[in-house]
């Protein structure tokens, strides 16, 4: 930094630059809940009708980058039911 | 077919009458056949940016309600051929666009142009969702700044969501263009830097346009930047950006990183 710099003020953009990468990874999730609500009641009800599972255990999540969105399905199966279902 | 583009943003004020303008301008004065098309029903001031307030007869709402033929509704630039303006109303409600009639007048118009070019209104409503509805390609018009940052993301959700390609399961093709870009204030460290909202929204750069009073003495004259004053800085970007969007790939320069004689003697660097 210059002799100058040192009277200067703290650049703000890095500070606009972090608030909002908080912000938007905040809003994104909120965004897109009603998506990932009717997608985990469907894809409940479809694993549902092969094995019993409890609903707790269906995790399903969202990304978002610069060519595809990502779905995660995150789904817990209890042993007992991959064994009736084999 | 003509390609459906929609010029968006969320936020009013960052640029897309005026982009949107310029844009078709530049398309234009390139020979091909251009529709600039403002959904912006009640406030409309795409047909002040081209200078043509004064030929309106017919709008949008008057074709979509079966008043007038799109024919007679659109207009003629009084100084390049192959383009044409399609005002929205001033005096109706937005109400009075319907989604069947959106869908028509625009098919109806990709037959005839080779491009399709619709200057959004400013929110997340209805008239947002009809402009954006049966675009190919998004433009989403941002400046450096964190309310017109956080709005851009909120649209492009929205592009993601609620146009025919992303219900057809199809990947929407969505570009950043950068307004009002400030090469001082960025050098500053007070403005977001290209990078930070390239990173932060990632979408990618159809142009950097400068912040510049030559964008405000066009719409004065009632003219595109681009026709106004071709060799001006923003009119150049538009250019560049056109060109881009008509398939081209060129190397995108961040306006007044050309450094002059005067920051190489005293070796300024940006910040
Ligand atoms: N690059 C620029 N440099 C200077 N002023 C600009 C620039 N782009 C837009 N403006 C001005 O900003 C204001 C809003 O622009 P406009 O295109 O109407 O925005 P929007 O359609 O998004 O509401 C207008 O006064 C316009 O002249
Ligand atoms: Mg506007």
């Amino acid at each position: 930094m210059s002799i100058f710099g040192l009277f200067r003020k703290q650049q703000s953009a890095p500070m606009a630059r972090e608030r909002l990468q908080v912000l938007l990874a905040h809003e994104r999730a909120s965004a897109s809940t009603d998506l990932v609500a009717v997608l985990r009641e469907e894809i409940l009800a479809v694993i549902a009708r092969h094995v019993e599972i409890d609903s707790d255990k269906v995790h399903i999540k969202i990304d978002r980058d610069e060519n595809v969105s990502i779905l995660e399905i995150d789904v817990e199966i209890p042993l007992a039911a991959t064994a009736q279902a084999a | 077919m003509g390609k459906v583009i929609v010029v968006t943003s969320g936020k009013g004020g960052v640029g897309k009458t005026t982009s949107t303008a310029a844009l078709g301008a530049a398309l234009a004065q390139r020979n091909e056949r251009v529709v600039v098309v403002d959904f912006d029903v009640g406030l409309r001031n795409l047909d002040l940016v081209m200078g043509a307030e004064r030929r309106v007869v017919y709008d949008l709402i008057n074709v979509i309600q079966g008043e007038a033929k799109l024919s007679q509704a659109l207009i003629r630039d009084k100084r390049l051929e192959t383009l044409f303006l399609l005002p929205a109303s001033q005096t109706r409600d937005k109400n009075n666009l319907t989604a069947e009639g959106v869908e028509r007048v625009i098919t109806e118009l990709k037959r005839v142009f080779d491009w399709v070019i619709c200057d959004s209104p400013a929110g997340i409503e209805s008239g947002a969702t009809h402009a954006m509805r049966h675009a190919d390609v998004a433009v989403v018009v941002t400046n450096p700044e964190v309310s017109s940052v956080r709005d851009s993301d909120r649209i492009i959700g929205l592009l993601d969501a609620k146009t025919v390609k992303a219900e057809r399961g199809e990947r929407m093709e969505k570009h950043l263009l950068l307004t009002r870009y400030d090469a001082s204030r960025a050098e500053r460290g007070d403005m977001l830097k290209v990078d930070d909202v390239l990173e932060i929204l990632s979408i990618p750069l159809l142009g950097i346009i400068p912040e510049s009073m030559d964008v405000l003495r066009a719409s004065n004259l009632g003219s595109p930047v681009t026709l106004a004053d071709a060799r001006s800085a923003p009119a150049m970007a538009y250019f560049d950006a056109a060109r881009r969007l008509a398939g081209e790939a060129l190397p995108i320069t961040i306006p007044g990183e050309k450094r002059g004689i005067f920051d190489k003697i005293f070796g300024r660097k940006a910040a």
